[in-house]
Parts: C-alpha cells; structure tokens; sequence
C-alpha cells in the first residue's frame, strides 16, 4: 500500500522522527475535538461523582450531593404499583370469593397476584404450581382434605390446619399402635383392609372388623372420608403420605399430624382471597 | 491539502526532546463543485435516495379496517410491522434480521467487486453530506469563495450567509429527522400533532435527536465520521484484493508531474500537471496521487476533475481511473487487462448472498398466517386424580395473524381415550372449539386427562391438532404426556 511516511508531492516528513532499526514510526495525531471530547467526559465523570453516590468507604460510602439512592426508586415503584392495584385489591376486599371469581377483571387480577403470593409464602411446602410433596397436600389434583370451593379453600388459608388460629382446622388421628390401642397384629390387618379398598391387598375380614370400629367414624364405613373433620379419602388414589404398605402402616400406627400455618394475620384479607382464586385455578377447584 | 497539511508538523521541543504533536486540528476541506460522468451518478444516486427516505412514508396501502393504510409502518406499541402485503409480528424479527444479512452480504460482494462503491455513493452520511455541500454552494458559492468568506472579518454579509446556511441545513435536517419518526407512526397523523404540539414527549425526543445527528454529522462532522467514527472502512479492507475496482492515480503514467504550458512538449515527463483539481474537488480532502488511502471513500469525483483538465490539455482522459490494482500494474507494464470478476470471494459473496436470500424468501413464502404454540406446564408436570387418572396442563397459544375472526378446533391425536378440557371450564371433550379474533393472540390453559385404564406409568408423546371449520388440518405440534415413570 502506500507509504504514508511523507506527504506527497510537498515531501513533508509524516513520522515521529522515532526510528529503531530502520522501523519509523508513522504520526497519525488524533483530531483536536476528540481530545476535547475526552477532557468533556473527565469533566461529567467528576460531576457525576459529587452529584451521585461514588466514593466507597470503609463502613459507609459517599451519598452524593443529591441524596440519590436506587433504593428510594425502587420503594417508589412498589408504591406506584400498590397505588395501582389499591382499587382491585378495595373491590376484592369488599367481595366475596365467589363474587370475585365470576368477575373476569378481578379472577384475572387475583390470579396473577395470587400467583406471586403463592410463590412466596406457599411454594416452599406446596411446590411451585401446588404440585404438592409428601406430607404437603397437592393442591392441582380433585382431592381435598377440607373441601375445594373457593370458599374452603380461603378458609383453609386464613385458618391453617392444627395451627394456631382460635378456629383453625382441627382433626386428630390417634397413634393406634403407640398408644396401644391396637396390636401390632391388628394394624397389619387394618392396613390390609385399607389397602383392599383400591384393590392392592385382598380383603381382610379381621380388619375390615377392625376399621368398623376404630376408624369408620371419621373416614366413613366405605373409607370416602369426610370433609368435615379432614378425613382423607381412603379408597381413592391419592396419598398424601404415600400408599404402600410401610407409609400406611406407620400412619396407622404412630399418625401424622402435619400442620398448616393460619395466614390470616400474616397476609391481608384481600391477598388471602387472591390465593384463594389462584389455588382454585390450579387445576382440582370445585 | 499538502500545503494545509503543513500545520499538522506543529512540532516542540521540550527540554531539548524532539516531540511531535499528538492532536491536530481539523482542516477544514472545501471541496469544489465538480461535472462529469460519475458525478451525475452521484446525483442520480442522491436523488433516488432522498425520494426514497422521505416519499415511502407517505405510500399509501389498503389493508381493510382497523388496519393502518400505511405501505411501511413499524408500530412499536402494535407491535406489529407492515411492509406492503407483508404483516409480521414481533416473534418474526428474523425476517429483519435476514434482511440485514442480505444487505451485509451484498456490501460485502460489491466492495469486493467495485471498492468503496457504497461509501462514496449510497451510504447516508455520503448522501446527506453531499446535500448539505450543495446547500452549502447555494449560499456561499464554490470552494475559492467559501475560502474567501470563511477568511474575511465578521461582517453582516457573513453572518446573514452563514446563517442562511444554518438555517437552511437545519430546515433538512428537521425533515430528516422528522421522516425517520414516520417510519414508526402513521405519517400524516404525527405530522400534525408534532405542529400542533400534541405529539407525545418521545417523538418529540426522537425527532430531535435525529434532526440534531444529520445536522451535527452532514454540516459539520462530514468526512470525520468517514475517517475517525464508522468502522466500515476498516472492516472492508478484508473484502478488496488486488481484482476490487478502486479509484486510483495512475503513476506510472502522470509521472514525472510538474506544470505545463500551451505549445511545450510532453516528452519525457509525466501527464500530470500539477493543477490540483484532484484534491480541490475531494470531499474528504485528501490528495489521490498520494495511492489508495483510508480516507478515500471511492466516489470518483477526482475522475471527472482530472478528465475534464486533461481533456482541455490535449492528454488521454483517465489519469485518474477507476481500476484495479493489478490492471493498473498490467498497464504500467503495457501487458493485457483483464477483468476478473469471478474470484474465489466473490463467488462466495455471491453464494452466501443467494443462499440467505432464497432461505429467507421460501421461510416468508411458507409462513404461516396461523400459528399453534404448545408449551407443557412444568410444575406440576402430571397430576393424579382420585380416581387414577393422570392430567397434564399445557399452555396453548394460537395467533392469527389474519384480519378474519378464525373458528378452530382443537383435538389431540395419539392419546387414545384422552379428553381435554379448559381451565375453569368444568366440561371435558374430545375437541374444544376455539374462535380466534382477528390479528390477535389467544392463550388458553388446556388439560389433557387420560382415563386410570390407559394411563400407562411412562412418558409418552402425541399431537395436539388445530383444524378449521371443514375439519381440514391447520396446525400440528407435537409434545409429550408425562407420567409418573418418566422416560419414553
């Protein structure tokens, strides 16, 4: 390419007039205004330093003559967002959970808000999506141990099961082998005729005795369940503690007792309803 | 300009050390007004240009109601772009994107072939700058008299064409910027709340920020943002090779250069005389003779000054020439031309560029104005239900990207004894009917819920189907059913 060394035809030298070893070094001087440029953004960098915070130390920082701070924007933004659900979370308030349900503008509102308080506060026992665990009930599928109208479902979470509300969900299975009320025989045949009841044992006429007088009171001569003390459907395919031998057995035998805390309380009322609507969405509300 | 140039040796000495200067100022480049061939190319090219950016705006194009009647339209808060027939959603992008490539490749194959052909003739600062230069001719007259002006002391005369120079700029500039705001709004709609100040604080931003970049980049910046800004000069010095046409001083025939008057003879000396024209006319301000150079940006303007001067000096016109290097030594060493057009690179451009462009003229062809979206929910990923049945939930999103309300149906194919249902709709079936409304997305939350005598315990796969009304196939997609097993 060319040799930009001189200028041509004035013949002006174009280097440095740095040579080392025959290699000369090419002047390509930077345009003035650039320069300025730099100084420019030297200047805004030093303002931008006394304005806003900058300078760290040891315990603290330096705030900046402003007074700036990224944490007042971000309460800023949670109030303006607070102010703009106050007239969706007033009506929901004022509703009750079936109303709120047959509004489509507040089931929308309340199933995207429920879906955030659920991850809060719920999805740890739950699972995200109420897929449920072992002990912690899934909240997707059509079997409920207290009822799944959107109204149990709010009374459930204001009230919690076993917790500490005055009018919490209350229900006590009795630790039959533990406290001896039955031999350990006799749970064996309990838990065959339990498990007769969705055909993974054969019946079991000692049992199935048994069952008639310890257990038919609460979970019903059929093992349906029943709603109204928590009871658990014992013939259908959902376990919350599992449905094989070993997991019945050692309900039978020593119970469970999970608990559920109450969240009224801990979350306003209008957020209760909200996950109330959003767990009815889930898939198993009646 | 040499002479100018000489204050860029501003040179010091500090305690006895040769130190040259680091910064220069710029030197002001007053590029005189030029005729020939490939300055009419020039205009043609500036005028089809210009027509272009502020006329296409205003195209007009029906598309039925409730649709913009605007040929090319990108609305952001659509958001949806509109290119003549052409409706694309935001999910679509890569039809941009692709056309992006195209233009690339196509800049790539042309630099290749014929140099900086786009710098010096097609790219925006090139075109603008040029109009802002003819302004610029208007109002203070040709390169001698700018010179003389900008020298003179302040006078009134100089103030009232300078500023009638600013104001005249600024009047484009606000066109400028004020046609890029149409692209991304209805035309004739924002022209009228931007003078009746009801547009909204954003076009208003935007319409200054781009009437500010042609004004400070076309009457000031100019050949800078060429030189020192855009990284384009410095990227195609990897496309050219010896074949790529450039506008070159042809040495070996100009030299030895030196003045030369009426009657004297031409022997032993070179056709060059020295006249300047070359650099007098260059709108970035450099001298051709000095052999290709970052700054030159190709657009032969030197051409034409130099053939019009050795047109009335009697000598063979080109002593400038557009040529490529190898032609310019072949001819030197009075060997054959050849122009070899078909080289391994550009035959490569040329691929690629048919290649990307036929991938995205049949993906535009084939698309679909009707799209089926499944996605399986996650948690939970399959639920028992009390009587052993297993369900799964998907989100299912079917857009209708037509301007007709669309009735569907969809149904399942491979889960034998499947139904569906929607979420919070009590009923399950075998199909669900869907009723789409026009240009728009519909998002529903499906089970699918197969009985406890077919539910096996492994994952298996099936389609959801989209048909239409006659029952005849729209969409497929295929996805899986999760069970307890997992696997397949």
């Amino acid at each position: 390419m060319t040799d930009r060394t001189e200028e041509r035809p004035t013949g002006i030298d174009n280097t440095t007039g740095h040579e080392w070893d025959g290699i000369r070094e090419l002047n390509n001087p930077l345009p003035k205004w650039w320069l300025y440029v730099f100084y420019a953004t030297v200047v805004f960098s030093i303002v931008w330093s006394v304005l806003y915070p900058s300078v760290p130390g040891l315990n603290s920082y330096f705030a900046g003559v402003l007074g700036y701070t990224q944490r007042d924007e971000v309460a800023a933004d949670i109030a303006r967002a607070a102010a703009g659900q106050a007239a969706f979370r007033q009506k929901i308030r004022e509703l009750d959970v079936a109303a709120v349900k047959a509004d489509p503008e507040l089931n929308r509102f309340s199933v995207a808000g429920g879906r955030v308080l659920f991850a809060e506060n719920c999805a740890a026992c739950h699972q995200a999506g109420g897929t449920g665990a072992p002990g912690y009930p899934s909240l997707a599928d059509d079997d409920w141990l207290w009822g799944g109208t959107p109204a149990d479902i709010e009374h459930t979470i204001s009230v919690g099961i076993r917790g500490q509300h005055d009018e919490t969900r209350q229900s006590q299975m009795p630790r039959f082998l533990a406290d001896g009320m039955l031999t350990a025989p006799e749970v064996e045949a309990v838990v065959d005729h339990v498990l007769s009841l969705t055909g993974k044992a054969p019946a079991n006429e000692k049992g199935a005795q048994i069952f008639a007088e310890q257990c038919a009171s609460c979970h019903g001569e059929d093992g349906s369940g029943n709603r109204e003390l928590g009871a658990p459907n014992l013939a259908d395919q959902i376990w919350l503690y599992g449905g094989d031998r070993a997991a019945v057995r050692q309900t039978v035998a020593y119970s469970r007792n999970g608990v559920m805390p109450a969240w009224a309380g801990r979350l306003d009322e209008a957020s209760i309803r909200m996950l109330a609507v959003y767990v009815h969405a889930l898939g198993g509300g009646e | 300009m040499p002479e100018d140039r000489s204050a860029l040796k501003e040179t010091d000495s500090v305690l006895g050390i040769f130190a040259p200067s680091l910064y220069a100022d710029r030197v002001k480049v007053y590029p005189r007004a030029v005729r020939g061939r490939f300055r009419n190319i020039k205009w043609a090219v500036l005028t089809f240009c210009l027509v272009i950016y502020y006329g296409l705006p205003w195209l007009r194009w029906d598309r039925g109601p409730g649709a913009p009647d605007q040929a090319l339209l990108l609305d952001m808060s659509g958001p949806r772009g509109y290119f003549f027939n052409i409706e694309i959603w935001p999910q679509e992008v890569y039809y941009i994107t692709g056309l992006l490539i195209v233009g690339a490749l196509a800049l790539f194959l042309a630099t290749a072939l014929f140099g900086r052909v786009w710098c010096g003739y097609a790219c925006p600062q090139t075109v603008w700058t040029d109009l802002f230069m003819l302004v610029e001719r208007w109002i203070e007259g040709d390169r001698n008299a700018r010179m003389r002006l900008d020298r003179q002391p302040t006078s009134a005369a100089k103030v009232l064409r300078k500023s009638a120079k600013h104001a005249v700029w600024l009047l484009i500039a606000a066109a400028t910027g004020g046609a890029w705001i149409m692209y991304f709004q209805d035309a004739p709609t924002v022209v009228r709340e931007i003078f009746t100040g009801s547009a909204s604080g954003a076009t208003y931003f935007f319409f200054g920020l781009f009437t500010l970049t042609t004004y400070g980049l076309a009457g000031w910046a100019r050949e800078q943002v060429c030189t020192y800004m855009c990284p384009w000069p410095r990227l195609q010095a990897a496309m050219q090779d010896e074949h790529s046409l450039i506008v070159t001083y042809q040495g070996w025939r100009g030299e030895t250069r030196g003045k030369h008057k009426a009657g004297q003879s031409w022997e032993g000396r070179g056709d060059c005389i020295d006249c300047g024209a070359c650099f007098h006319v260059c709108p970035t301000g450099i001298d051709i003779r000095n052999g290709p150079q970052l700054e030159c940006i190709g657009c032969g303007l030197c051409i034409d000054a130099c053939d019009d001067v050795m047109g009335k000096v009697g000598r063979p016109l080109r002593l400038i020439d557009f040529v490529s290097l190898e032609n310019l030594q072949n001819r030197a060493a009075r060997r054959p031309e050849r122009l070899k057009l078909l080289r391994p690179r550009t035959v490569l451009y040329g691929v690629l560029l048919l290649v990307v462009a036929a991938i995205m003229a049949a993906a535009l062809l084939l698309r679909d104005t009707l799209e089926l979206s499944v996605q399986q929910d996650r948690s939970p990923l399959y639920v028992t239900l009390s009587d052993g049945s297993l369900r799964n939930g998907y989100t299912v999103k079917v857009s209708n990207k037509t301007r007709d309300t669309m009735s569907l149906r969809l149904t399942q194919d491979g889960l034998s004894g499947a139904n569906l249902s929607i979420a919070g709709s009590p009923d399950s079936r075998d199909a669900l009917s869907m009723v789409i409304e026009p240009d728009s997305l519909a998002e529903y939350h499906v089970f699918v819920r197969l009985p406890a005598d077919r539910a096996g315990r492994q994952t298996t796969t099936f389609d959801f189907v989209l048909t239409d009304e006659s029952g005849r196939e729209v969409e497929r997609v295929h996805t899986q059913f999760a069970a307890p097993a997992g696997g397949r």
